[in-house]
């Protein structure tokens, strides 16, 4: 596959939660490598977008590719497109009655196939990428959010994903924690992994961002590089939003 | 006048603090249970010297125990108590399989699994037990050729598992859906996820029903006596059609029942107590 060619491709995509339509006909194309982040008002659709990428919602209409498989019925396609994206909770689910290791491990141990041994060389190594190798023995209860946040990253990274996505991952943390998430996820972004983050933290999407992706009621209202759309955004709802929220 | 009367209002919550604090302290407890017990006792004792019961108690121990020369022999209560544990164990262990297959038919996405589930589930729980039972003898035995101990066993299995299989979907739904989300978004398959994230975080939420499904199901096994399957209460009967010592004998089962129940209550307190500690 060339480079430029999409490795995620969302065309016309619907999606309804009874009456409710919470997507609108989305068209969005991620090539490898590049960084989105996808802002907006809540209830604007950002995480059902991104959790139709890994199938979490099932879409209603339009289509879905992800890494040249269509996502659809077929449970195969999904735990395999599933196996290639990771994804980063805002309620960071980790499982709480498994060590942080073997939170880690469990993925490439059932879902890979990989050996213990390797399994947890492999998890130490990410454990150290995110700045917490000395937590490995303890439950996910006795860590901070932060910590919690930054193990959940390490999960999903422990299954070698081509994609990352992120669902609003520093929302449900204290703000003295919130850096400690995000330093990982700037040093992520240096490595060259394709991430969608849907955040409000707008000094990350300054840092990081190829795109930025602007949602109101099920739509992408505008996407533009990060320093157009934070200097001289085209939408006036855009241009609201982000009055509102860079006020402080 | 009016003082006084504010200072009773302002006195009295405080005297009744003290009161129900004395009520609750553990002597006078104590003191309260004996004596309605006292009265229950009393009562009964009176009753059956009204009508000329003759207590026969000392005939009881060797219904346990017999010592003969060639050392000490265990009685009918003991060996109907095996029958009892034996048949409610190995119903309850059929019993938990039905109950984790109903549960998983009715949480599955198949429409199907569901209706069964759902129909198994309302025509047993609606069923009483001792016609589940004459439907598993009279009706069930004759056609698969069951005999009396194959037709109990297969009744409780059917009767507890489909109340089990409640305890099951309670279980699972207690687990939050971000865990699911989780396990499924690294690539787990649906079996996986019951098996390794799942199920183990909801054996703490099942643990207090499941113990008391065990205590029923030692319970309720005491209704194959009908059928004369060789157990504690059919043992009960038997001695009872000798002897006509009814209210010793009943008084005596009732006792080993209790005992056996509580030991597992207390058991699985402890099992409880291991599995709470995780948060």
């Amino acid at each position: 596959m060339s480079d430029d060619a999409p490795i995620i491709e969302l065309r016309n995509v619907s999606k309804f939660f009874g009456p409710f339509q919470a997507l609108a006909g989305i068209n969005l194309s991620v090539v490898a490598g590049e960084r989105v982040v996808v802002c907006g008002p809540s209830g604007s659709g950002k995480s059902t977008m991104i959790r139709c990428i890994n199938r979490l919602e099932e879409h209603d209409q339009g289509s879905i590719t992800v890494d040249g498989i269509s996502l659809g019925e077929d449970t195969k396609d999904i735990r395999a497109v599933r196996q290639e994206v990771g994804m980063v909770f805002q309620q960071f689910n980790l499982f709480p009655h498994l060590t942080v290791l073997e939170n880690l491990t469990i993925g490439p141990i059932r879902v890979r196939k990989m050996e213990k041994a390797r399994a947890e060389s492999l998890a130490r190594n990410y454990l150290e990428r995110v700045h917490i190798p000395e937590q490995a023995g303890k439950y996910p209860a006795q860590l901070s959010g932060g910590q919690q946040q930054r193990v959940a990253i390490a999960r999903s990274l422990c299954m070698e994903p081509r994609i990352l996505l992120f669902d609003e991952p520093t929302s449900a943390l204290d703000p003295e924690m919130i850096n400690e998430v995000l330093d990982v996820m700037v040093e992520l972004a240096g490595t060259g992994m394709t991430m969608i983050v849907v955040t409000h933290e707008m000094g990350f999407a300054r840092k990081v961002a190829d795109r930025m992706v602007f949602m109101e009621a099920g739509r992408i209202v505008e996407v533009a590089p990060p320093s157009v759309f934070f200097t001289n955004p085209e939408s006036d709802r855009a241009r609201m939003f982000l009055d509102q929220i860079l006020e402080h | 006048m009016s003082a006084t009367a504010e200072n009773a209002v302002e006195t009295s919550p405080r005297r009744r603090t003290s009161l129900r604090k004395m009520i609750g302290s553990r002597p006078v407890s104590v003191a309260i249970y004996l004596a309605v017990m006292w009265v229950i006792v009393a009562t009964a004792l009176k009753g059956a010297e009204a009508m000329g019961y003759n207590w026969q108690w000392y005939r009881i121990p060797r219904y346990f125990y017999e010592a003969t020369e060639g050392g000490i022999v265990l009685g009918e209560i003991p060996w109907g108590l095996v029958g009892t544990l034996a048949l409610s164990g190995t119903a309850f262990l059929l019993a938990v399989a039905i109950g984790l297959i109903v549960a998983l038919l009715r949480l599955s996405d198949l429409i199907v699994g569901r209706w069964v589930a759902r129909g198994f589930l309302e025509l047993v729980r609606n069923t009483p037990l001792l016609v589940l039972l004459y439907v598993f003898y009279y009706v069930f035995g004759p056609i698969f050729g069951l005999n009396r101990y194959t037709a109990s066993v297969g009744c409780l299995a059917v009767f507890h598992g489909a109340l089990i299989s409640e305890i099951f979907r309670a279980g699972i739904n207690a687990v939050p859906r971000g865990q699911w989300e989780a396990a499924n978004s690294i690539g787990m398959t649906g079996w996986q996820i019951y098996r390794y994230i799942v199920l183990p975080q909801s054996i703490r939420f099942m643990l207090p029903p499941m113990t008391g499904e065990v205590v029923n199901m030692i319970k309720s096994s005491a209704i194959v006596s009908v059928i004369a399957v060789a157990e504690l209460t059919t043992v009960g009967r038997n001695i009872i059609s000798d002897t006509y010592m009814s209210f010793e004998i009943w008084f005596t089962i009732a006792a080993v029942y209790m005992v056996v129940t509580l030991i597992i209550s207390t058991g699985a307190t402890v099992l409880e107590r291991r599995y709470a500690v995780r948060d």
